[in-house]
């Protein structure tokens, strides 16, 4: 077993994360990946947590959906890998 | 508006340890006193935060091991080299206080209202199990009649969390069937299930989907389909699921928490 994959959590580890960032429960939100078009709920995504923030990664094609980083108590969020991420299902 | 939280924001509150429980060698359950906590649903998490002398910080996400309606519980397994579970399970003493915010999550959930009358599967892998109690008992408190299924994989029965309240449901509780699976050491006599979650054990033991003439309209069949809630290891949960899927359950009811590696149930 791969070490780095046996480490892969999901979305709903990081819901606390994402309502403080977004100021929402996140976990139910649906997020279309940028490049493959997978359409799934937060909470289904690959995160992976290294020491220096989270990666959140597309469970069909692994691009890197978001990128949280915490500096001096500002969270930075790089989205550029999602085409569209909305609260609402649908 | 005083006492009007803003909506989705969360803050750290102060807990203290009420309750201590020890349910294994590896594993305990702390009962905590929480001001201010506005209740949990079944299946939901908070964050704990320790804070260091000097200032490090260490934040967790754990399922909430408790039925909304009861004292806040959470129920911890010790990782060897975890830098918050070997405090929460070994050093925590009754009326510890540390940081808490919650409930969080919104997915991996059961209500256990009339939307969710289906009959539920639920597949544990180790400590995924916690979760999953706090649906069990949530379905006893509030008088559910839906029928469940807990398929529970565990390396041998000493590791098994909750065991009296497991097996005590599985005697008395209408509806309620616990299943066992022993992947490294059984004791003498048994005759359950003694090997890591496969297609045909799931197809044993989940609840069929239906299918043929009596199947529901094609327009709603996610909607009366079994609900499965797989909770454990990142390896455990990937498996189960995709077993749940060939069998025919629509991937969007088959809802998956995973907690990475701590060790192979």
């Amino acid at each position: 077993m791969d070490a780095l994959e046996d480490r892969v959590l999901d979305g709903n580890a990081i819901g606390g994360m994402l309502i403080e960032v977004f100021g929402a429960e996140m976990t139910t939100a649906v997020g279309i990946c940028g490049t493959c078009g997978t359409r799934g709920q937060v909470a289904e995504m690959a995160v992976y947590q290294p020491r220096l923030g989270t990666v959140v990664r597309c469970r069909v094609c692994d691009n890197v959906l978001m990128v949280f980083v915490a500096i001096h108590g500002v969270t930075c969020v790089d989205l550029r890998g999602l085409a569209s991420l909305s609260e609402v299902a649908g | 508006m005083a006492g009007t939280a803003v909506r989705g924001r969360l803050t750290w509150e102060t807990a203290t340890v009420g309750a201590v429980i020890d349910e294994t060698s590896k594993v305990r359950t702390l009962s905590l006193d929480v001001p201010g906590w506005g209740g949990h649903q079944a299946g939901q998490h908070l964050d704990i935060a320790l804070t260091a002398d000097d200032g490090y910080r260490a934040e967790r996400s754990y399922s909430i091991a408790s039925a909304p309606g009861e004292p806040v519980a959470i129920t911890v397994e010790r990782l060897d080299d975890g830098e918050v579970s070997p405090y929460l399970t070994e050093d925590v003493q009754i009326g510890d206080e540390f940081e808490v915010r919650g409930p969080i999550g919104g997915y991996f959930i059961w209500k256990g209202d009339s939307s969710d009358s289906v009959p539920l599967l639920l597949a544990a892998g180790g400590s995924g199990v916690v979760p999953l109690r706090a649906i069990l008992r949530h379905r006893c408190l509030v008088g559910s009649s839906v029928p469940v299924r807990l398929l529970y994989s565990v390396r041998s029965q000493a590791e098994v969390i909750y065991r009296s309240e497991l097996d005590h449901l599985n005697q008395e509780a209408d509806g309620v069937k616990v299943i066992y699976t022993l992947t490294r050491q059984q004791p003498p006599g048994w005759t359950g299930y003694a090997r890591r979650v496969d297609q045909q054990m799931m197809a044993e033991v989940a609840w069929p989907v239906a299918s043929g003439p009596s199947a529901p309209a094609a327009s709603a069949p996610a909607a009366s389909a079994p609900l499965a809630y797989v909770c454990g290891p990142t390896n455990f949960v990937e498996a189960v699921a995709s077993d749940l899927v060939a069998l025919g359950y629509p991937p969007q009811r088959v809802k998956t928490e995973r907690f990475g590696a701590t060790g192979t149930p």
